[in-house]
């Protein structure tokens, strides 16, 4: 056994990497291990064709939590965080959608469609700001458990409840139905243009196996409006450098904090002795001894496969196998000799620095969701393109452009399985729906990188390839994720916990998982 | 000046720390000043030594009343043996005749006549070297060389108003539209957005630079002395000289050198916690301003006030609400807390906040 830890972190993506930079502030020895050479689990910048840098995976910086900016002064370590100004949606008829930063400019282009939709749009904002302040308290809670009777739990659901009674009958009604609600019959009820509500809906499928039309997608529409109450603190938009720059940001300021950081260390096992855990094994048969194990991998890896499930209570492990992964999304990045040129935005223009939506009606993205639920890749899929090098001149040599494709369905379980071949397909078909827009666009591919959910679960261990580590669904968020009785970070075996977005409140990169996990070691082991 | 090129500055801000921005910068008042006198002249004015200027360095300086009150400050380049070009926020024409009296100088207000770009940013270098033969790696930070930009003559001086690696550029007013469209042109790869004064506020801030009539009364437009600073009261003390032969202000410098300053100069960072608490309290999220603003602010210890903030800006890099403050001694000291006025829902609130030496940011790449 080699030097002894106060605490080991197991994976280097940015929950297990701000996990460990709260634990090391905290004073606890600790050590990350992250099994790729490279810090930043599905937040990378990788060189994938000389001279082009991706963000391989993640693209954007959402919701960042400005309160872990601020403890581990992320700014010190080189956090530089560039406005995503914008959002076009190119339709079928030639035209075009757009929100723009200025509110002014976005009024008078919905006013191009609809008066009646941008009138809405200001009570709809309204409205939203309100929900988006009755859920935020949560984001930054442990959550309490509804059937427990213990003075934490009863203490933190009588807060909840207070905290809801106070919002008053029109916005309680308002929250139960996005909590309930199709995102598309929601948005029905406010807006009459429809790739208004496509695009606004957009945000609800992200990262899950359900369509606009599916219940329970309106909850996700709030995600959005969360961000804008933060809009002061300016956390939304496209990391400088990528995503692997805001990783090597938070694994700066841990390391500032005393952590160590380790690549190219894959963990075997977590050690357990006697229902507690005593450290981990590598694959290399090196073990390494220390009092707490913090898993920011996902809850199937956490608990079927760093531990034996023998050591875990039957309803957890069967809890566990029902958790939805179904990876729903894949990822085209594009190396490009020049500016795609959109037939309903012809030139370069400020529309190139924001992101493309290709979600031209809720119709669109309903039968793109249709071919994945028996099993294809959607024929039209829904996208969410940016251009980082116009926003990071550093991304790509001057004059040449990187284009990253947030590809919506690819299912994890494709009939017949995923190969090369397949992957190939799913690539032209994107590139295909793409030049429907942008004709130019084939002509300018210099490099292209297609990853399907297969290649995410290979190449970051994400099961079934889930950006968020597990479905953003309503029955596996808040007390329910991962599983009911153990969604506060702890684990049956005693100094064994999890950190990952698999837990509450997970997705994107927000880091809360990381941070609240860590105050609950803190506090566990002070 | 432009206020923005955009309907709002975030953009142009971003540039100019994360790619690049073209400034115009030419609403600076610009004097040459040559023959024998000439360095006699500046050395009379200005509060540092003129005699170490060499040509093709430049200096920033400020310049005092007789009372060793700041009037102005701005920027002497030395351009050859004889020659000067003296720049100020403020029209000094008068001054400089009144100072140079008895003397064999020539004083040309030059301000019409030459444009100034200022391109700002960590790419600026990469920009200028595309289009200009200077050999830019060896210009060293308030240097500046004559060369070209696409065959116009300019006079290139690596010098700014941000706190970042960037150039200041002079040309021929017949001139200057061509060359701005060449830099937009050779820029435009390189992300490189035209910028106002908006963004610029927000960046000068950052780094601690100051603003004349904003920051700091100038002695010629104060109609109080107590509006009046000396250059050791508003953190300018370092450009003082007090070994150099005489100059305006000198005795009343040197006296306050020995006795200490009454007041200091510094940064303020707001404590984000005590901010986000005086709006939760009437139920918002914080409401920031994403233009910089421009306004005294009490500042307070205790419930006694020791100075006042005259400008401030959320810092979109920093993450962090940002003031420039005089403080009364001995509360100007790094690391003092204080409280800054803060209205919130037309309420006279107060944020803590803790002094911090300027400038906020310094990056590397500045000197470089």
């Amino acid at each position: 056994m080699s030097a002894r830890y106060d605490a080991i972190v197991v994976g280097g993506g940015h929950n297990g990497l701000i996990a460990a930079a709260y634990l090391a502030r905290g004073g606890r020895k600790t050590l990350v291990l992250e099994r790729r050479p490279m810090i930043g689990g599905a937040a990378v910048t990788e060189e994938i064709f000389p001279g082009f840098k991706f963000s391989v995976f993640s693209y954007v910086v959402s919701l960042l939590r400005p309160e872990i900016i601020r403890d581990l002064e992320l700014p010190r370590h080189g956090l530089q965080i560039l406005p995503l100004e914008s959002t076009v949606t190119p339709l079928d008829n030639g035209d075009y959608l757009a929100s723009w930063s200025d509110p002014d400019e976005t009024r008078r282009e919905l006013c191009r469609h609809s008066t009646h939709d941008a009138d809405a749009a200001v009570v709809f904002g309204r409205l939203m700001h309100h929900m988006a302040m009755a859920v935020k308290p949560i984001l930054g809670m442990v959550p309490p458990d509804p059937t427990s009777l213990s003075p934490g739990d009863l203490a933190g659901l009588l807060k909840l409840g207070g905290h809801f009674r106070s919002l008053g009958p029109e916005r309680f009604h308002a929250l139960h139905k996005l909590m309930t609600m199709s995102s598309a019959d929601y948005l029905d009820e406010w807006f009459e243009f429809d790739a208004l509500k496509a695009t606004k809906s957009a945000s609800g499928i992200i990262g899950t196996f359900l369509g606009p039309r599916s219940p329970g997608t309106a909850y996700v529409l709030l995600h959005h409006y969360m961000g804008e109450l933060d809009g002061a603190f300016r956390a939304w938009g496209f990391h400088k450098g990528g995503t692997g720059a805001i990783s090597e940001t938070i694994a700066s300021a841990a390391r500032a904090h005393g952590a160590e950081i380790r690549t190219g260390a894959a963990v075997a096992r977590v050690l357990v002795r006697g229902g507690r855990t005593t450290g981990v094994a590598l694959e290399n048969g090196d073990e390494i001894a220390a009092s707490v194990v913090v898993s920011g991998l996902d809850p199937r890896l956490t608990f079927t496969r760093l531990v034996d499930p023998k050591d875990l209570p039957t309803p957890l492990v069967d809890g566990v196998r029902n958790f939805k992964f179904r990876g729903s999304s894949g990822k085209v990045n594009l190396a490009l000799s020049g500016l795609p040129n959109f037939t309903c935005m012809p030139g370069v223009g400020p529309h190139l620095r924001g992101a493309i939506s290709i979600s031209p009606s809720i119709d669109y993205l309903e039968r793109a969701y249709d071919d994945a639920k028996y099993g294809e890749f959607s024929e039209h899929p829904y996208m969410d393109i940016v251009i980082p090098s116009m926003i990071d001149p550093d991304m790509a040599p001057p004059g040449k452009h990187v284009m990253s494709i947030f590809v919506q369905y690819a299912p994890y379980h494709l009939n017949g399985g995923w190969n090369d071949a397949r992957r190939e397909a799913f690539g032209d078909a994107v590139v295909k729906t793409l030049a429907k827009y942008a004709p130019n666009i084939e002509s300018l591919i210099l490099h292209r990188q297609v990853l399907t959910p297969d290649d995410i679960e290979r190449i970051t261990g994400l099961s079934e390839g889930n950006i968020f580590q597990g479905e953003l669904a309503l029955q596996q968020l808040f007390f329910l994720r991962p599983v009911p009785e153990w969604a506060k970070y702890r684990t049956p075996i005693h100094g064994y916990w999890q950190c990952g977005a698999g837990t509450h409140p997970g997705g994107g990169i927000m880091g809360a998982s990381g941070r609240l996990a860590a105050r609950e070691i803190l506090r566990a082991t002070a | 000046m432009a206020s923005a090129y955009d309907p709002h500055p975030d953009r142009e801000y971003a540039c100019i720390r994360n790619s690049a921005a073209l400034i115009d910068v030419s609403p600076l008042y610009k004097y040459r000043i040559s023959g024998r006198d000439a360095m006699r002249l500046l050395d009379r004015m200005i509060t540092r030594d003129m005699t170490k200027l060499k040509p093709g360095q430049v200096y920033y300086t400020p310049w005092c009343d007789g009372e060793g009150k700041v009037i102005d400050d701005g920027t002497v380049s030395r351009l050859d043996e004889r020659t000067y070009r003296f720049t100020s926020a403020d029209s000094s024409l008068r001054w400089l005749r009144m100072n140079a009296l008895g003397m064999e100088v020539s004083i040309e207000d030059i301000s019409e006549a030459v444009g100034t770009l200022s391109l700002q940013g960590p790419l600026s270098r990469a920009i200028l070297s595309t289009v200009s033969p200077a050999d830019l790696g060896a210009l060293k930070y308030f240097r500046l060389v004559e060369s070209t930009i696409r065959d116009i003559p300019v006079s290139i001086s690596r010098t700014g108003y941000t706190g970042d690696l960037g150039y200041e550029i002079w040309v021929d007013a017949s001139r200057a539209l061509a060359l701005w469209d060449a830099l937009v042109e050779a820029g435009i790869p390189y992300g490189l957005a035209p910028a106002g004064v908006w963004a610029l506020d927000i960046a000068r801030i950052e780094a601690g630079l100051i603003m004349m009539d904003v920051d700091y009364f100038s002695a010629h437009h104060a109609l109080i002395e107590q509006r009046k600073s000396t250059p050791y009261e508003i953190n300018l003390g370092w450009a003082v000289s007090p070994a150099k032969g005489p100059f305006n202000g000198r005795r009343a410098l040197t006296e306050e050198r020995q006795r200490g300053p009454a007041w200091g100069f510094v940064g303020l960072e707001v404590e984000w916690d005590s901010f986000e608490r005086l709006y939760a309290a009437h139920g918002l999220p914080p409401q920031i301003s994403n233009i910089a603003w421009r306004a005294s602010a009490p500042i307070y210890i205790g419930g006694r006030q020791v100075g006042y903030a005259t400008s401030g800006c959320w810092s979109p890099l920093l993450k962090q609400s940002l003031a420039l403050a005089h403080l009364r001694a001995p509360y100007f000291a790094p690391g003092t807390r204080v409280e800054l006025e803060t209205t919130v829902e037309h309420r006279r609130e107060r944020s803590n906040a803790v002094v911090r030496k300027l400038p906020f940011f310094d990056p590397e790449r500045k000197k470089a």
